[in-house]
């Protein structure tokens, strides 16, 4: 147990003497929490919005003020030619063009009925769906508009059937992408860290030749693990705690469920993390391949975490390989606790998997460090 | 310059003789494209909904067939009190629940208007919106079966034109932004640690006592770099191009052009992290925790940089993978050439030349 300690004591020692790294520890993680939450936003709006009017009568310049009025839309520009306006296009300054044809008005009157073109820079996909739809509904509300204005009595008549849909958004009433995104980048950061640290610790010791110094010493394998993972362990608690107090302080996000429920989580998710760094450490020469393989399973994890796109969209197979990311479970732990107010039996599956994860991934981790020495 | 070739050779040897770098080098990027491409995609299929039918009759059955046989949505699970509710919410599957109200066909006939509530778990505001849209889509389909026979006065209807990808497909958006982060990261990676590894390995001071002018050894530190970052960018982009069908409209010459310079300008960042920090640890640190997550969430990869704040939108500019991501772009899908892509192409030599003047700067007062 004594050992334990002056090896605890020892890399406490290290990582504090290192100035250079404890704003990268603590000031940098924070630091993005409170700035990139802010940016983590699927909200469509800004919309950069051009049109051409080719009718240039009072019923398109209406509509066109519809748009204007529109907080989504941000209208820019009114282009003299068709030309002038896909150029624009091309060049990025404008994602959505409307085109009112000639003679708008008078057909509208004429037909009851008429077209308007609208062009969408559709790379990204999700946004366009989005633009779409709002550009339906400012229509239909135009249309609503002049059928109040015009309609006769006999159109009246007949009532149409209308189901009426009533949606309501609960936990997050507002929609506030905060709410969501701020304890999922939490997560990030607190794994990140935990995994670089300790998947970059012993290589390098193995790098400068410090390990064999330390092999040669009474000092048993699993007391110099202990001893080397707990700082990182009290790291990403230390992490967490901030975090959360920044979370709760400046987005004011709900912290709903239990705390306690939520620190005994992460306490366990970390040793897998741990884990995970240790086992890295173990089948790499150089601090720089230990780099390079956290960072591809951390890319991996982020990116199939459930964290920015929803994981039920996946392909089969890639769902089957979410099962192994424990990013997704603390990613949905923190969520469900966080938000929900999840109780200790429905993050009871998580727990379960995170746990068994966690010894799979020490136990590895110890077999292997003994194997290479 | 014969020295300096021989510099040049010595760091090529040093990169060729690590192969388990090498072969993690080539092989991450080629998985992880394979894997994103195919896996990420920000549309919503499939989706648990849980249906709460007070009425049970024909209207309502036909409603939840309706929408079950879409594909966004799967419903498995038929709950009969409000308070259950909360408590499958609470496990996290189901991400919306169909409250149909008692009486719905009754009320369809005598009223001509019925209610259904659509309660969403909106923890996650993207998904509870699309769900209430998409449901609210399938609903009008529905409502304009039933109302046939009547016609509408007055209606403009828009004629939506998709441009650039018409079909919507997401990995036209994740495969520039999967091709952007690998290259970022990995050349900033590569190069963060190099001149650090010498000072931390001791090497550094035989370096300093030789000839070789210190942008000498950036530079021979960077080319072997840039050889194994081109051959990364072509991989990426023959994949991209065979196995998602990424379309090149424009120049694939401009195409290379502007990948190269976006590795230099990565390397040349690289260079700058390994120039201020000591030791390889923090380097490592730099380059992985503060480029990561600030590419990924700031370059317009995943989330629309016009919806940020505006001071968001500000610092996004300094990121590089923002620029290059809307050259991709440019060329493989919009088709533009460089007349559309001159002010993205200068901000990123302009970027360049600042981060490799700075780390000249640099080293230089380690010199003294």
């Amino acid at each position: 147990m004594k050992i334990i300690l002056y090896i605890i004591q020892k890399e406490f020692k290290q990582i504090f003497r290192n100035k250079g790294m404890l704003p990268i520890i603590f000031v940098l993680p924070l630091l993005q929490l409170v700035i990139l939450s802010n940016a983590a936003t699927f909200e469509v709006k800004n919309i950069k919005f051009g049109y051409i009017d080719n009718d240039h009568t009072s019923t398109s310049r209406a509509l066109v003020e519809k748009f204007n009025a529109s907080t989504y839309f941000n209208v820019l520009t009114d282009f003299p030619s068709e030309a002038l306006a896909n150029s624009s296009m091309l060049k990025g300054e404008v994602d959505v063009l409307l085109q009112i044809p000639h003679y708008f008005e008078r057909d509208l009157q004429k037909e009851k009925h008429n077209n308007l073109g609208v062009t969408i820079n559709a790379i990204d996909g999700a946004a366009a769906g989005v633009e779409n739809v709002y550009i339906t509904q400012i229509v239909q509300r135009f249309n609503q508009n002049i059928k109040v204005d015009i309609l006769q009595v006999s159109d009246k008549q007949i009532q149409p059937i209308a189901i009426e849909t009533i949606p309501l958004f609960w936990y997050n009433k507002t929609l506030n992408y905060k709410t969501f995104m701020v304890p999922g980048i939490l997560v990030l950061l607190v794994t990140m860290i935990t995994l670089f640290l300790s998947g970059m610790n012993i290589v390098r010791e193995k790098e400068i030749g410090t390990l064999e110094q330390i092999n040669v010493t009474p000092i048993k394998k699993s007391q110099f693990i202990i001893g080397k993972l707990f700082p990182f362990w009290v790291i990403g608690m230390g992490l967490l705690t901030v975090g959360l107090i920044l979370a709760k302080v400046i987005f004011n996000i709900p912290i709903i469920g239990s705390l306690p429920l939520l620190y005994l989580y992460t306490s366990i998710y970390i040793l897998v993390i741990l884990g995970i760094g240790l086992f890295i450490s173990n089948f790499t020469n150089t601090q720089q391949q230990a780099m390079f393989i956290a960072w591809f399973f951390t890319v991996i994890f982020i990116l199939m975490s459930g964290l920015f796109t929803p994981i039920e969209s996946m392909p089969k197979w890639a769902q089957t390989i979410t099962e192994f990311n424990p990013i997704k479970y603390f990613v949905e732990v923190m969520r469900m606790v966080m938000l929900k107010g999840s109780g200790f039996m429905d993050i009871l599956p998580q727990l379960l998997k995170t746990l068994l994860y966690a010894f799979i991934m020490n136990a590895l981790a110890v077999w292997s460090y003994k194997k290479t020495n | 310059m014969k020295r300096f070739i021989g510099f040049i050779k010595k760091e090529f040897y040093h990169i060729f003789r690590d192969r388990r770098s090498l072969f993690i080098l080539f092989g991450m990027p080629i998985a992880q494209i394979m894997l994103f491409g195919f896996a990420i995609t920000n549309e919503i299929n499939n989706v648990d909904i849980a249906v709460l039918d007070h009425s049970k009759d024909a209207t309502t059955k036909e409603i939840i067939n309706k929408i079950s046989t879409s594909k966004y949505f799967s419903i498995n699970q038929f709950i009969d009190r409000e308070a259950d509710i909360e408590t499958i919410f609470k496990k996290g599957k189901v991400k919306a629940v169909l409250n149909f109200e008692e009486g719905f066909s009754k009320n369809l006939i005598k009223n001509n208007k019925a209610t259904i509530q659509i309660i969403t778990d909106a923890t996650d505001p993207n998904t509870a919106n699309t769900i209430s849209n998409y449901v609210n889509a399938i609903l009008q389909q529905y409502q304009k079966g039933l109302n046939k026979h009547i016609t509408i006065a007055y209606q403009i209807v828009p004629e939506t034109r998709m441009v650039y990808n018409p079909e919507l497909k997401s990995v036209y958006m994740f495969v520039p932004g999967v091709m952007t982060i690998i290259l970022m990261l990995v050349s900033a990676m590569m190069t963060s640690i190099s001149i650090t590894r010498e000072k931390e390995l001791g090497t550094m001071e035989i370096l300093l006592v030789s000839p070789i002018k210190p942008i000498q050894v950036i530079i021979g530190k960077v080319f072997p770099y840039i050889f194994l970052s081109i051959i990364n960018a072509i991989v990426i982009v023959v994949l991209s191009i065979f196995i998602f069908k990424m379309p090149v409209q424009g120049s694939l010459f401009l195409l290379a052009f502007e990948s190269v310079l976006f590795i230099i300008t990565a390397l040349a960042l690289g260079i700058l992290i390994s120039t201020i920090s000591a030791t390889q640890q923090t380097a490592m640190m730099i380059s992985l925790m503060g480029l990561m997550l600030p590419v990924i969430l700031l370059s317009g990869f995943i989330f629309p940089i016009s919806s940020m704040p505006l001071p968001l939108q500000v610092i996004s500019n300094i990121i590089p993978a923002k620029w290059f991501i809307i050259i991709i772009k440019g060329i493989m899908l919009k088709g533009v050439g460089l007349q559309y892509l001159w002010k993205e192409t200068l901000i990123l030599v302009g970027m360049t030349i600042f981060f490799i003047g700075l780390s000249v700067k640099k080293y230089k007062i380690r010199l003294e």
